[in-house]
């Protein structure tokens, strides 16, 4: 029986390529291991003599040693994990701990802050309303433009490309989801809405207004929709098709009604991380979408979001103590609340309907 | 795939399949084709989409950051010598007696403070001389491409608009706009300044977050044990941070770096506070705010090529003997680096043009002296397009583009770094 937690006697020397090569001395302490085991040691030893019939003269202690260097390193290690833990609770607390003073002061309720349709904080009102409602349209025109264009094209890439072409496009979506957003926003600003300011009229079209926003957040996200969904597309098994073509399916029978239906749950999971990210851009509708709280149906007229008022207030010298720095941290909470809402209901989506191949 | 049906159809047989003619099997089976090649031009046109909206948005910024600027001046440079030569061509000594007859006794005063005029180099003097002696107003800027296709028009509508005004090309992005500090005049405006902070800030983001993030990533990949909760719970997290929309972070980052933590950010607890602040609002709250806001995507990549590396080789190693971290340290991390290396600069990219959180952890909207250290305040190059955007003035939006060129060239850099660390060692097996 071999213990591995056994001493093992073995040859002193270690045989290379350049000769023997003699083995160093046991440190002391394990020396005084060695007395304590004589007996066996002894028998051990006397099974063990080598070709030459020369006994083992020292014992190699290969035992379990103990190692407090790896437990540290492992404890460090661990430690630089539960940092992302530590930066979640920290977010949690600091949101929460800040939005109970907001709704505690005087000027606003959990109600008024959730039912008013007015954010004018020099009058002491809070109404969530005109920068949600501003949030949803931009994320709306956003993914007018994004879901389809991204789902086309994520099909284009997957089940028509070649790979010349596929070489060329991936690519240039990589650039487009590299571009920083601000540069997105200066776009906004000083194309697309002069073309909708041409095509309308500038007596529709207001300089600042929600519509160039969110095409343009439209744009921004189509390649983060078109790779997670060709990524969805792609691992559909290649059977499914096989066997869609061998009933006589044309290509784009078997793109859309064996692919996609098959790739279902990844598609829905990058819809809705689409949405989150949309809900959460903040830069172009900074730029582009208008300054001021307006509670309006038009995408045409300007209107802040939520996350554009965000910027403006904390962009301006606040001091800690009012009620406008307040309120951004119970804005943001609500931020906080929908991404997350959104980001887990992606992650759930995937896990439900996935279709599991073999 | 549907047979045609209805009632003038054929009727189906008693298996209840429609059987059809060849005829109409065949004109069947063209509409099918004919449907699918609808749809291929559909997906094609959505593709092109994306690539007109790329190049939409660079000949946006390029036309934008040069073309035709018409001008005027206070003082004709011609005026200012006897000979009626050009600044460059004038001598240091003639510039310095007309800045001294030009400017005010208090100008002047300033100007000495900084370094007396006598001893300026002939480049520095001729910068002064434009800016407070000649300043030259941008009164009109045109796009480049109609600045090239109709200059005929352009100089005759600026000849009635502007009689007085000058007409020149002008390129924005030139290496005086990268080597000037920032100006009220956009004319003279340059971005050093933000330079140095996306630099500075980049320093301490990468300091921070790469040691954090790869030990976190080889933490759960090659020591966590799946089955515990609290791994579970680090995973699912790491997951949802990546998620958290890019502002609360900045929010993060202003209650706990620029507040909470004031002393330590702002240098006063060291004693090194930066006379021009006495606040947290510095580059190190920049930094660290962005390292937490990039250490989701530096923990996911440092997994995903920690999992590349095939499990023979630390099965090798401990079947040598090593511990799990001589083997972490002396196999996986090597032939894992490529891909935490490419993460890394995707991370450094991220950060480098990252806004949102920079405006809420309070990046100034105007500052001319360069940053000395982590406790400086400091503006950064994204910032910069954002204030030169939010200007109403055409010459701002105009230099804004500039920067932008700017800040896409350095972007390209970067992710060219990236794909040339990854094809070039990248192991396969």
């Amino acid at each position: 029986m071999w213990l591995p937690w056994a001493p093992l006697v073995v040859q002193p020397q270690v045989r290379t390529g350049w000769g023997r090569v003699p083995a160093r001395p046991p440190p002391p302490g394990r020396a005084a291991r060695l007395e304590r085991r004589k007996p066996a040691d002894d028998a051990v030893a006397a099974l063990t003599r080598d070709i030459d019939g020369r006994a083992a003269t020292e014992v190699l202690d290969l035992s379990r040693r103990r190692r407090p260097g790896e437990g540290a390193i492992e404890g460090l290690l661990f430690l630089a994990g539960a940092v992302s833990i530590a930066t979640t609770v920290a977010i949690v607390f600091i949101l929460v701990e800040e939005s109970a003073k907001f709704f505690a002061g005087p000027e606003v309720g959990l109600i008024a802050f959730f039912t008013g349709t007015v954010w004018q904080p020099r009058i002491g009102l809070f109404g969530l309303w005109p920068l949600l409602n501003a949030t949803l349209m931009v994320t709306a025109i956003g993914m007018a433009v994004a879901l389809p264009l991204g789902l086309l094209s994520a099909v284009y890439l997957s089940e028509y490309a070649s790979a010349r072409v596929r070489s060329v496009l991936k690519p240039i979506l990589e650039v487009l989801a590299g571009i920083p957003t601000v540069v997105y926003g200066y776009f906004a600003l000083t194309f697309v809405t002069p073309i909708l300011r041409s095509i309308f009229g500038p007596d529709v079209v207001q300089i600042y207004n929600v519509a160039s926003a969110g095409l343009v957040v439209g744009i921004l996200i189509i390649p983060l929709v078109a790779s997670l969904s060709e990524d969805a597309l792609h691992a559909v098994p290649l059977g499914l098709r096989e066997a869609a073509y061998g009933v006589g399916a044309t290509r784009l029978e078997t793109s859309l009604q064996v692919v996609v239906p098959a790739a279902f749950s990844g598609i829905a999971a990058a819809f809705i991380l689409a949405i989150s990210r949309a809900v959460g851009e903040t830069m172009v509708v900074a730029v582009a979408a208008g300054a001021g709280p307006n509670f309006t149906f038009n995408p045409f007229y300007a209107a802040e979001t939520i996350t554009g008022h965000i910027v403006r207030i904390s962009g301006g010298d606040l001091s800690y103590d009012s009620v406008d720095y307040q309120s951004i941290f119970g804005l943001a909470l609500v931020l906080f609340f929908m991404t997350l809402a959104l980001n887990v209901l992606s992650g759930r989506v995937v896990r439900r309907f996935r279709e599991v191949y073999e | 795939m549907t047979p045609e049906s209805g009632s003038q159809g054929p009727a189906p047989d008693r298996n209840g399949h429609t059987v059809i003619g060849a005829g109409a099997a065949a004109r069947q089976v063209a509409a099918r084709h004919s449907r699918g090649r609808l749809w291929l031009a559909g997906f094609q046109a959505a593709t092109v989409v994306a690539i007109v909206a790329l190049a939409a948005l660079v000949y946006n910024v390029t036309s934008n950051s040069m073309g035709l600027i018409a001008y005027t001046v206070a003082v004709d440079a011609a005026t200012l010598t006897a000979e009626g030569v050009s600044v460059k061509e004038m001598r240091r000594d003639e510039m310095v007696r007309i800045l001294e007859s030009r400017l005010s006794a208090q100008r002047l005063r300033v100007l000495d403070v900084q370094g007396p005029l006598a001893q300026r180099s002939h480049g520095e003097l001729s910068r002064i001389l434009e800016r407070e002696v000649i300043r030259p107003k941008v009164v009109r800027s045109f796009g480049a491409l109609e600045s090239v296709f109709r200059r005929a028009e352009i100089e005759a509508q600026v000849g009635r608009e502007h009689p007085d005004a000058r007409l020149t090309w002008r390129r924005w992005w030139d290496w005086q706009f990268v080597t000037s500090p920032q100006s009220s005049y956009p004319e003279f405006a340059g971005i050093r300044t933000a330079i140095l902070g996306s630099l500075w800030m980049i320093a301490i983001t990468v300091a921070v977050a790469m040691p954090v993030g790869v030990a976190a990533g080889i933490y759960l990949e090659e020591y966590a044990d799946r089955g515990r909760r609290i791994n579970q719970l680090i995973q699912t997290n790491i997951n949802n941070l990546a998620g958290v929309p890019s502002i609360i972070y900045g929010i993060l980052g202003l209650t706990v770096f620029v507040r909470a933590l004031e002393p330590l950010t702002s240098g006063a607890a060291l004693g090194l506070t930066d006379p021009t602040t006495a606040n947290g609002r510095t580059i190190l709250s920049a930094g660290l705010t962005m390292a937490l806001l990039v250490l989701p995507v530096i923990i996911i990549t440092t997994q995903e090529s920690v999992r590349t590396v095939p499990p023979s080789m630390r099965e090798a190693s401990f079947g040598l003997g090593a511990t799990r971290w001589q083997t972490v340290r002396h196999h996986v991390l090597p032939y894992a680096l490529p891909g935490i290396l490419t993460g890394a600069i995707l991370s450094v990219s991220r950060a480098l043009g990252e806004t949102a959180p920079l405006v809420v952890v309070g990046a100034s909207t105007f500052i001319t002296t360069d940053p000395t250290g982590p406790f400086s305040k400091f503006t950064v190059l994204p910032m910069q397009v954002y204030q030169w955007t939010s200007r109403p003035q055409d010459t701002f939006r105009d230099i804004a583009a500039a920067a932008i060129i700017v800040l896409l060239v350095l972007l390209l850099l970067l992710n060219s770094v990236a794909i040339v660390l990854r094809n070039r060692y990248t192991v396969r097996y």
